[in-house]
């Protein structure tokens, strides 16, 4: 069997994987968000009850548990999540559909900004090991790692949204000046991490007996470099990518907020605490399938980088 | 069809961004270490837009502002809290969404700058001798944005379909005293049966079942705006998204975008057009208080849903000319659990424990925002509604001390055997201050054991009116309208709101006295009665009463401080700049 032929396999298989594992966490998610005290109608006004029960049936709560599971898990099916409790007017799909394209951006930017420069950073500082570059750079990683973003945020914008007066101070209306704050807050980590977990991958790649081969050889560093070392230093990164997309691309409840950007992730905060049962269980649902996928892909191009890593043999 | 209107950036414009990679870099490393030394104010470089004032206020014959002082663009950018959930006047609901649909719709009564009640679609109205029937004569030229006329008939469909419990409407409670309103929303009527009636085209009349003297007040409460019948039948649950929403206000929705903003232009149609000076409004969604205020620094707001509530000293330094803080037809108190131990039947304990308090101290210190200490429900502004002090409000401290001490120690309790409680409160930076405030004013006076514990909001009001874990709690309540009824309701005996457990037979038939009485005076004497007994008893902690604070550039005028906090965008207007004005040959 080819090596492409193992990997479509693969591929498949990890894919009927995902049912089962797209199941349990509904279930789980579905049965926990209903114990949590409080209803979706609560509030501090009380109701009358007759105004209660129609709320209850209208959204269907007022079935047994196991049967709203089931009506639930039939939607899933079809891909319909419903209407939200909280944004009435909205459905679930609506929202994701509204809320996706911008944490998608936001998230997209600062994980390619994050990649690109995080790389660049770290293998050269692996390549001036203990020299000047490479103190100061992984220096100001371990800045970026440990200063969260609520506190990189509110700087970036009083600096220039308010004193300089170069970009907006918050909110979003698809301009490239609203989206380079928030791009760089979010982005400032993962270089940092990237840069970080790059330089340790590369110096050890180094100091492997293929590298000293190739320089045995006679090959020119810049080849050794980008040809051999390069794409085994690569691979951590890469696992660290996967999560790490899924993140940043369904949204950061922090920046969404001290940035007023529209985005997914305040819907998994706003939807708990409002108990807006469908929309959290939309936004879990849509979460899950992304992170899986994006494992899944993650699986495949390391496979693709390391021929140590075959699926003939499953 | 849509009105559109742009959306010019606000001053100052945005300089061009031209620093390049690495200066940007070099910036970004600056910012870090700026940030380590921690957030400051150089006051050199004020912000931008603080430089720009207004013009003065010129006003026309005619008590209009003087179109030589307006500026040119006429678009007023508010911060508004969250999301508003719909803009559906009848399922809508909270603060947010009501500042919104104040904008978009009309009811048959409006509130002029200062909260006055004034004629809204209503020119005139007629109140029966019993006070039981309302008779309103509607303005001829009255319609809905889309040009259709609106007449009585769309009242009578809208109050009906508002008060229908298959509309399951939150705040069809505020129907209430509407004949009939009762049965319909519990469903044992027929919306028809509503006490509505439309006597002609542009006659409406509706009956009550008690005189109501707050009445016009909750006409101008959304849930009492009309709806568009064709709207609502053609779009159902779509009704209120730009494009489909029909409404009769001086605005019309003309985008919506949802947690980003919402835009309203200017309704032609509306009968006072003429008068209304603004071109839009757009309203930001901004949950985060220094995410927002950090918008209004930049120029981005004219006008902000609320402030950082630590920041108090710094604004009033920094923007003396744009804070605004004003009082609140809102009170905070703590409640008493009474169905549960040490204070079921312990009123002595109870006001041991009342007493112990300093409020001054707490809105001095902890508050800080100018909020009024008080010793009574009922919030002061409401009329000539005056709330009848209880004695110890006359008290320095320690004399209120040395009582509660006394008290504490005839209910049996030592230092060695303090009375151990917990204070339980939603969470929130404000709420755990005052908490803890009062568990150290407890354990200072009189040695109290008192434990924190906070609670999410849904998880706290289940708690809170299941009253089976609770024993202090932290509770509020903001008014309706404009009457202590709105207040002093809530502690009728098994009132779906008395997380109290307070049941007193003689205050349940003053508040049935009071829902008949019809005379301002002996309703206004029997309210002040049925709020004594209460505060007798002991069910609260008055605290303080809630003021609004917000930052307003000095540029937008037209509004003025009101107990409700109710402003409308159409009586708002924006002045000229000194600086658009002035010509430029002043330098030497």
């Amino acid at each position: 069997m080819s090596v492409k032929q193992g990997l479509w396999r693969h591929a498949g298989q990890r894919l009927l994987g995902v049912v089962p594992t797209l199941l349990l966490l509904i279930t789980v998610v579905f049965f926990l968000v209903r114990i949590a005290p409080g209803g979706p109608f609560d509030s501090e006004k009380a109701l009358p009850a007759e105004i209660e029960a129609n709320l209850n049936a209208r959204y269907h709560l007022d079935e047994p548990l196991v049967q709203q599971y089931f009506r639930y898990l039939g939607q899933v099916l079809v891909f319909d999540f419903g209407p939200s409790f909280q944004y009435k007017d909205w459905t679930v799909n609506e929202l994701i559909a509204q809320g996706f394209p911008v944490s998608l951006t936001v998230g997209g930017l600062a994980i390619l900004l994050g990649f690109v420069i995080g790389i660049s950073v770290g293998v050269a500082a692996a390549l001036q090991q203990n020299k000047a570059w490479d103190f100061t750079s992984m220096g100001f990683a371990m800045l970026g790692v440990s200063i969260p973003n609520f506190v990189i945020a509110p700087v970036l914008i009083l600096l220039f949204a308010v004193y300089a007066g170069w970009l907006p101070a918050g909110g979003w209306d698809w301009t490239w000046q609203s989206a380079v704050l928030p791009v760089i807050t979010l982005a400032l980590p993962v270089i940092a991490y990237i840069a970080r977990l790059m330089r340790g991958s590369m110096i050890e790649v180094l100091h492997s007996d293929f590298i000293r081969t190739a320089r045995a050889k006679g090959l020119p560093e810049r080849q050794v470099i980008l040809r051999h070392a390069f794409k085994p230093a690569l691979l951590p990164v890469l696992s660290y990518m996967g999560p790490a997309t899924a993140a940043l691309i369904t949204g950061s409840v922090v920046v969404e907020r001290i940035f007023s950007i529209p985005g997914l992730g305040s819907y998994f905060v706003q939807g708990a605490l409002n108990r807006d049962y469908t929309l959290v269980m939309g936004v879990v649902i849509f979460y899950g399938v992304l992170i899986i996928m994006l494992n899944l892909l993650v699986d495949l191009l390391y496979s693709l980088l390391d021929p140590k890593i075959r699926y003939e043999e499953l | 069809m849509r009105p559109q209107i742009d959306l010019p950036r606000l001053q100052p414009q945005r300089r061009s961004f031209l620093t390049g990679a690495p200066g940007a870099l070099v910036v970004l490393v600056l910012c870090v270490l700026l940030a380590a030394c921690g957030e400051r104010d150089p006051d050199a470089s004020r912000d931008s837009n603080q430089a720009k004032r207004p013009v003065p206020l010129l006003l026309t014959p005619e008590g209009q502002p003087d179109p030589a002082v307006l500026a040119e663009q006429q678009v007023v950018h508010r911060g508004n809290g969250e999301e508003p959930q719909t803009l559906d006047p009848h399922l809508a609901e909270g603060v947010p969404a009501a500042n919104i649909l104040r904008d978009l719709y009309e009811g048959l009564m409006s509130e002029a700058p200062d909260g006055r009640i004034v004629p809204g679609v209503a020119m005139r109205y007629n109140m029966s001798r019993d006070g039981r029937t309302y008779t309103f004569y509607l303005r001829r030229d009255a319609a809905w944005s889309n040009g259709d006329p609106l007449r009585a008939e769309d009242f009578v469909y809208s109050l009906r379909r508002s008060a229908d419990p298959a509309t399951a409407s939150k705040f069809a409670t505020m129907l209430m005293p509407i004949e009939n309103a009762e049965q319909v929303l519990a469903g044992l009527a027929a919306p028809e049966t509503l006490g509505v009636e439309a006597l002609d085209e542009y006659t409406l009349q509706i009956r009550l079942t008690d005189p109501t003297p707050y009445f016009l007040s909750l006409l101008t409460h959304s849930a009492t705006y009309p709806v568009h019948r064709a709207s609502v039948e053609e779009f159902g649950a779509r009704l209120s998204r730009p494009g489909n929403l029909v409404s009769n206000g001086a605005f019309v929705l003309s985008d919506w975008v949802v947690r980003s903003r919402i835009v309203l232009s200017r309704n032609e149609n509306y009968w006072d057009a003429a008068n209304t000076i603004l071109d839009g409004v757009v309203y930001y969604p901004l949950e985060d208080q220094s995410a927002e205020l950090k918008k209004f620094r930049s120029g981005d707001l004219h006008w902000t849903y609320d402030v950082p509530n630590n920041q108090f000293r710094w604004l009033q330094e920094n923007y003396p000319d744009e804070l605004v803080v004003s009082p609140w037809l809102a009170s905070y108190f703590f409640g008493f659990n009474m169905t549960r131990e040490p204070f079921i039947a312990s009123p002595r304990l109870r006001e041991a424990l009342v007493l112990a308090i300093d409020r001054e101290l707490i809105t001095e210190k902890v508050t800080q925002f100018g909020e009024q200490p008080s010793f009574t429900l009922v919030p002061p502004g409401i009329g000539d509604y005056q709330s009848m002090l209880p004695g110890y409000a006359e008290w320095t401290q320690e004399e209120r001390n040395a009582e509660a001490q006394r008290l504490y120690a005839a209910a049996g309790y030592t230092e060695a055997d303090p009375l151990r409680i917990e204070i339980r409160y939603n969470t929130s930076e404000n709420n755990k201050k005052v908490a803890l405030a009062i568990a150290s004013l407890w354990k200072q006076v009189l040695g109290v054991q008192a434990t924190l514990v906070n609670e999410e909001w849904k998880v706290f009001l289940q708690n809170r009116s299941q009253g089976v874990l609770t024993q202090v709690f932290r509770a509020g309540w903001v008014g309706d309208y404009a009457d202590p009824y709105s207040f002093l309701q809530m502690f009728g005996s098994g009132h779906g709101q008395n997380d109290y457990g307070f049941s007193n037979s003689l205050y349940d038939s003053l508040l049935e006295q009071i829902a008949e009485e019809r005379i301002p005076a002996r309703r206004r004497r029997l309210m002040q009665e049925a709020e004594r007994l209460l505060l007798e008893a002991f069910p609260i902690i008055p605290i303080y009463t809630y003021v609004t604070k917000r930052l307003v550039d000095p540029h937008l005028r037209g509004w003025e401080n009101n107990v409700m906090d109710h402003h409308y965008s159409k009586h708002m207007f924006l002045l000229a700049s000194q600086s658009e004005n002035a010509s430029a040959g002043t330098t030497p």
